[in-house]
């Protein structure tokens, strides 16, 4: 038998349950049967792991993936990606995907009446340094309707995919942007019931990292499941 | 210290502009060892309608029973032609299908060995956090021991284990449903 590490369960209320009536189409997908409550094997406490053979130099750059600049707001978005105990998750694969300045995404199902951006496509991937550290260039998505009640806006946001060392660590989360009234009205962000679980999915402004006379910054520190002090036996 | 972990947000239903570009729907390289199998499924919603915006993602050990990760200590041999991860994303009638080859077994909790087994991820637009489930292997004896399966009720303990096709040899099947009869056992972990 051999030890493995074992990841704690997040804190009560700071993940939201898969049924949330306010977001509709959680209605018909969000399992009814309760989840079967299971210790982590060797199977969960790994995961994929990521080099710099996957991602290319400029995959962190959406503003020049064209032959010309989009159009909107460029701005720097980076942070770190830590884990619970505060300990940085270095070299880890960062996914990020949003729709244009206008609010529209490139993608065939987005019947939006804004115009699409022949010089944005809205994808990126980076590595996180030694020091868990990630940084893309962007320009700032709109905001845009959807259909899930009477004059619904989802507030800016940006799509975020990580790995992590673990399988159980894996997460696919939202960035907002600070000051956005569209937040309070906006299910997804209401899903999660605790407020400062809520407030960590708001980007900060960041003078820090704006480049001055070309972006301005914000920062989006995210957080992965972090490792129990005890490991198990198995 | 502890930080409180990100909450999880839907994929949403455009997701696929990032990850069509990034599919891993062949697991194996030509050269990895092990039998070959390719699974197909379908993602059903509540309905037994088809979820035509989902991403299923897949991690799993070598033939050998080792995962190709650190943290697996295990004195097992690596194949470097086989990395364990996948991923794919359903077709407008909810079906994915994903080709590797079936791993070996490791060991489980209190020493129990598992049988051979992928671990399972499900993403989709409606989701606020991705589901996680395992495909098990038909006719393999080892699941009657398994000690992730005892731990479900024996009468949902079929949803994770893959079924033959008649017919068509290589192919399993094993279907997401996510919700009503036969609802696809989920975990928690």
């Amino acid at each position: 038998m051999a030890a493995i590490p074992v990841y704690r369960r997040p804190y009560v209320n700071t993940q939201p349950e898969y049924f949330y009536a306010p977001y509709h189409s959680t209605a018909k997908r969000a399992p009814s049967q309760p989840l079967i409550i299971a210790p982590q094997t060797l199977s969960e406490v790994t995961g994929p792991l990521f080099g710099h053979g996957d991602v290319a130099p400029d995959d962190n750059d959406l503003t020049r993936q064209h032959a010309g600049a989009p159009l909107g707001e460029r701005i720097i978005v980076s942070g770190r990606v830590l884990d619970e105990n505060g300990r940085p998750v270095p070299h880890t694969l960062v996914e990020l995907w949003q729709c244009n300045a206008a609010g529209r995404y490139r993608h065939v199902n987005d019947q939006h009446d804004a115009p699409l951006d022949p010089n944005f496509t809205g994808c990126g991937r980076a590595l996180t340094d030694e020091h868990g550290q990630y940084q893309f260039k962007t320009i700032k998505p709109g905001a845009y309707p959807w259909r899930n009640h009477y004059n619904a806006w989802r507030p800016a946001h940006i799509h975020f995919s990580l790995f992590g060392r673990a399988f159980v660590q894996r997460l696919i989360t939202q960035m907002y942007f600070p000051g956005d009234p569209l937040l309070a009205y906006d299910p997804m962000y209401t899903s999660v019931p605790d407020e400062r679980a809520r407030q960590r999915l708001i980007s900060e402004f960041d003078w820090e990292h704006a480049v001055p006379d070309h972006a301005i910054a914000y920062r989006f520190d995210i957080v992965l499941r972090g490792r129990d002090a005890t490991p198990m036996e198995q | 210290m502890s930080l409180l972990v990100t909450a999880s947000q839907t994929l949403g239903p455009f997701g696929a502009i990032s990850f069509e570009q990034t599919q891993i729907a062949d697991v194996a390289a030509a050269g990895a060892g092990g039998e070959r199998v390719t699974i197909r499924g379908r993602v059903l919603d509540a309905d037994g309608n088809p979820v035509n915006d989902a991403m299923v993602e897949t991690w799993q050990a070598n033939a050998h029973g080792k995962y190709a990760h650190p943290d697996d200590a295990q004195e097992k041999p690596l194949d470097d032609q086989f990395k364990g991860f996948g991923r794919v994303q359903t077709d407008s009638n909810g079906v994915f299908r994903l080709a590797t080859i079936k791993p070996g077994r490791l060991p489980g909790p209190g020493g129990a060995l598992q049988a051979p087994h992928l671990v399972a991820v499900v993403f989709m637009r409606g989701l606020l956090k991705h589901l996680v489930t395992r495909i098990y292997f038909p006719d393999e004896p080892g699941n009657a021991d398994d000690p992730i399966l005892k731990l479900i009720p024996p009468a949902r303990r079929a949803t994770l284990i893959a079924k033959k096709i008649a017919g068509e040899q290589g192919v399993l099947e094993w279907n997401i449903v996510l919700q009503g009869k036969d609802e696809t056992v989920f975990f928690d972990y």
